[in-house]
């Protein structure tokens, strides 16, 4: 028999930067530290090549919550780019925020290639959070609802 | 004819839409749209230009055509419906009513657009004449009567009571379904009530005809555009002079009565699937009409002449001399660059 | 008006420009449009009056391709997007002589209009009054009821770049004219309300959008040769307004990618025929600008570095926004 499962699964994008958060991903997992499977981690060279864009374009696609890994402040592979990173995603999240979209379904977070405990940490607080919120309606498109 | 009192028109729209849908101009967010009646919403007939015009209730800015998903490797196609429903457009301008017959000759000839013919076919049309028309309309140009919209029941509204004749078979059919709420002004059973009606009416035309003959845009002269000055036209050194300040948006075109133009795209919903779409288009764009090998206009004065040319030449060429513009003054109002069509009529026509 | 023509009319003849950008007369008196004016006898349809509210400064990027120098005439806050363009390098210097004009509002016709005042010739500001003149005699309407949004908040009388000023006073006053409201009042009322309202007043507004891009081509910030959205690769229905969210999507991302260097010239706002406030989009990132990085004006001058292409190590960081709580 099918017991049809209706408990909420979050879907969660997570953008990590090569360098520094992807490797603190892959510490969490070569440590066994547990986070939950909905996260979603996509790959990207440096937190500053993810484009706003990028972040609704997820939301459109159906994601509950987006949060972006890059290395610390001053750890950048290319110096400076996290610093642009937090600019843009500053304003972001404060548009976000401003057309009514509910605070805290996007995260920035600096996870160092040392810190798979921060990285597993950090992924099970941010699905609880996007639990809490519930599914994301307000940035939906209904063309890729099921 | 038929009366009812103006401060009832919220029952009357409260009948017709128990029984069909209903659209309207609406007043949303200050501006005045067509759109779906209900309780809740605020109707407005006194701004005579709504933003968009009635074109939406028949050929929506975009609509779906079919949706195909892929499901464990067997591929579904699954075509839109076609409306169904008898549903009422009721405030039509005159003005928007003639744009629905230049419309109709292009998407019910050879090949029918089955979707537009399947709005058109359950579609009834209420039209009303204009109070006061403004100093942007210029429909007079094109033969039109903002006295006598036409359609399937054209109405009056002269101080607090609305005067409701129907024309079609349609309308007639709406008319006796209203049966409750229309107080009847008919000349065999109640002469008196006619000649009142029939009084007020003509007072109201012969009103609304002083002003349009009045109006500044009134007498343009469209002599020059016909079939046989195309290649002139087309070469007028004008145009250069003319597209200047055109920004290239989409605005004229799609606040437009008579524009058609549409474009096909896909939505790729992902594991929902992919939707076939159309959109109106605008020839101001520049994918507009783009082919593998690239765009045929290739500059922007390509594209506004493109515009103008087929709404004063190449449109009446192939359809009996009909213009395809309607002069409702939409452009004119909204064009941020304040270029309009009667600039150019003015302008290629021989004016100063 | 005179004045500029004659020596629009002056700068022809003696060869230092090639052509003159100004605004020429329309058919109603209230809408102008503007042109390109080669020889001196077409200045006789030259017009200047409260009504010119296009900001000439995006035609530039055309003009600067042409041969020989543009003569342009640029109200006040018209300078600050030509001085934005030119660090952008998308406009050309030394190939425009600008001459800046006064200023003391300008007008938003269909309010005009639907004041009842009809058959309009000309306009003309006295104080608080504006003074219209029409077939049927010269009519009178508060001034605050007819201007644009963005001139209720003008940003001063000061040209930041100019060749030479006609009209205008060189060291007027910088800041905002005595009528100036709080540019920010809307944007703080929209941040006081709870985000379930906030969303609401979003969607009722941006549901409106019929997707013209009239928006996009009049801003003088959007001068990308090839906007994002106009990529027939990219998903994106850049003409079709197919539901709440294509349009969030554009006006989010139009707005951002002008952030930092939108100037709020209006032109967004003024030219929506659906009547949508964007410039509360655009102010909103000013106003963040301004309180996380410091006070910035764009196109103020043409050397500093935009807030986004800029950082210092002390920035905040983007959990501020969610520690702070509702939007402000």
């Amino acid at each position: 028999m099918q017991v049809e499962n209706t408990e909420f699964r979050p879907k969660i994008v997570a953008f990590c930067c090569n360098w520094c958060s992807y490797a603190g991903a892959d510490l969490a997992g070569s440590s066994r530290l547990a986070y939950p499977a909905d996260v979603k981690i996509i790959r990207v060279p440096c937190s500053c090549r993810v484009n706003p864009m990028f972040i609704l374009r997820a939301f459109q696609r159906g994601a509950d919550g987006v949060i972006l890994c890059g290395c610390h402040p001053g750890d950048c592979h290319y110096t400076t780019g996290n610093y642009y990173t937090r600019r843009r995603m500053t304003l972001l999240f404060s548009m976000l925020d401003y057309l009514g979209v509910e605070n805290g379904r996007t995260r920035v977070e600096w996870v160092s290639a040392a810190e798979g405990v921060k990285f597993s940490t950090t992924m099970n607080e941010f699905v609880a959070k996007i639990h809490e919120l519930g599914e994301n309606v307000r940035l939906e498109d209904l063309r890729c609802k099921n | 004819m038929y009366r009812i009192d103006k401060s009832r028109l919220a029952e009357l729209f409260a009948a017709i839409s128990g029984n069909q849908d209903l659209f309207l101009p609406l007043r949303k967010a200050d501006q005045t749209n067509y759109g779906l009646w209900s309780e809740e919403e605020c109707f407005d007939l006194d701004t005579l230009k709504t933003v968009k015009s009635a074109k939406d209730c028949f050929f929506p800015q975009s609509e779906v055509l079919y949706r195909c998903k892929n499901e464990d490797g067997k591929l579904s196609i699954d075509p839109q419906k076609l409306c169904d429903r008898p549903f009422v457009v009721f405030g039509m301008r005159a003005c928007d009513v003639k744009a629905i017959e230049v419309l109709d000759r292009v998407f019910l000839s050879d090949p029918v657009d089955t979707f537009y013919a399947a709005r058109r076919e359950h579609g009834i049309i209420v039209s009303l004449a204009c109070h006061e028309p403004e100093e942007t309309c210029f429909c007079k140009n094109f033969g039109i009567d903002a006295a006598e919209p036409g359609a399937d029941v054209e109405t009056w509204i002269i101080e607090d009571s609305l005067y409701w004749k129907p024309l079609t078979e349609k309308g007639e059919a709406l008319t006796v379904s209203l049966a409750g709420l229309l107080e009847n002004a008919d000349a065999a059973s109640a002469p008196d009530a006619a000649e009142k009606a029939e009084k007020a009416v003509a007072k109201e035309q012969s009103s609304i005809r002083d002003i349009t003959e009045k109006l500044p845009l009134s007498h343009l002269n469209l002599s020059r555009f016909k079939p046989e000055n195309t290649m002139e036209l087309f070469d007028s050194p004008l145009w250069e002079e003319m597209y200047k300040p055109c920004l290239a948006c989409g605005t004229c075109t799609f606040v437009c009565p008579t524009c058609q133009c549409y474009d096909i795209r896909d939505f790729d919903g992902g594991k929902n699937g992919v939707q076939r779409y159309r959109c109106w288009d605008s020839c101001m764009y520049s994918d507009f009409t783009m082919m593998a090998h690239g765009n045929l206009r290739t500059s922007q004065m390509q594209r506004f002449r493109q515009r103008f040319m087929h709404k004063l030449v190449y449109y009446p060429a192939n359809n009996d001399g009909l213009y395809s513009c309607v002069g409702c003054g939409r452009c004119v109002s909204k064009c941020p660059a304040s270029l309009n069509i009667v600039k150019v009529i003015k302008k290629m026509g021989g004016e100063a | 008006m005179q004045e500029l023509i004659t020596r629009a009319k002056e700068l022809l003849a003696d060869g230092t420009v090639s052509r003159v950008l100004g605004w020429k007369k329309g058919d109603m008196g209230w809408d102008p449009e503007p042109a390109y004016f080669e020889k001196e006898e077409d200045l006789k349809d030259f017009v200047y009056n409260p009504f010119c509210g296009a900001n000439l400064s995006k035609y530039l990027i055309a003009a600067g391709k042409l041969e020989g120098t543009t003569l342009v005439f640029l109200k006040p806050c018209d300078t600050y997007s030509f001085n934005q363009l030119t660090k952008e390098h998308r406009v050309k210097r030394e190939k425009t002589y600008i001459i800046g004009v006064g200023c003391h509002g300008t007008l938003k016709a269909e309010k005009v209009l639907s004041a009842g005042i009809k058959g309009i010739e000309d306009a003309a500001i006295e104080g608080d009054t504006l003074k219209v003149k029409t077939l049927y005699g010269e009519k009178e309407m508060p001034l605050m009821d007819a201007l644009l949004e963005r001139c209720k908040v003008c940003k001063g009388k000061i040209h930041v770049v100019f060749d030479e000023l006609i009209g205008a006073e060189e060291g007027e006053e910088a800041g905002p004219g005595e009528l100036a409201g709080n540019r920010f009042a809307k944007v703080e009322e929209l941040e006081a309300m709870p985000p379930k309202e906030r969303f609401a007043f979003w969607q009722e507004q941006l549901s409106k959008c019929i997707r013209c891009n009239a928006c996009r081509n009049v801003c003088p910030a959007c001068s990308c040769l090839k906007c994002v959205f106009d990529g027939n690769q990219f998903d994106s229905s850049q003409k079709a307004n197919v539901d709440t969210f294509e349009e969030q999507m554009f006006h989010i991302i139009r707005a951002y990618h002008v952030a930092g260097r939108c100037t709020d010239c209006g032109e967004c706002s003024r030219v929506c025929p659906e009547g949508i406030p964007l410039q509360l989009l655009n102010r909103k990132f000013i106003k963040d600008i301004n309180t996380f990085y410091g006070e910035y004006q764009a196109g103020a001058d043409t050397e500093s570095r935009a807030p986004l292409t800029d950082f210092t190590f002390e920035d905040v960081e983007p959990g501020i926004v969610s520690e702070r709580g509702g939007g402000r």
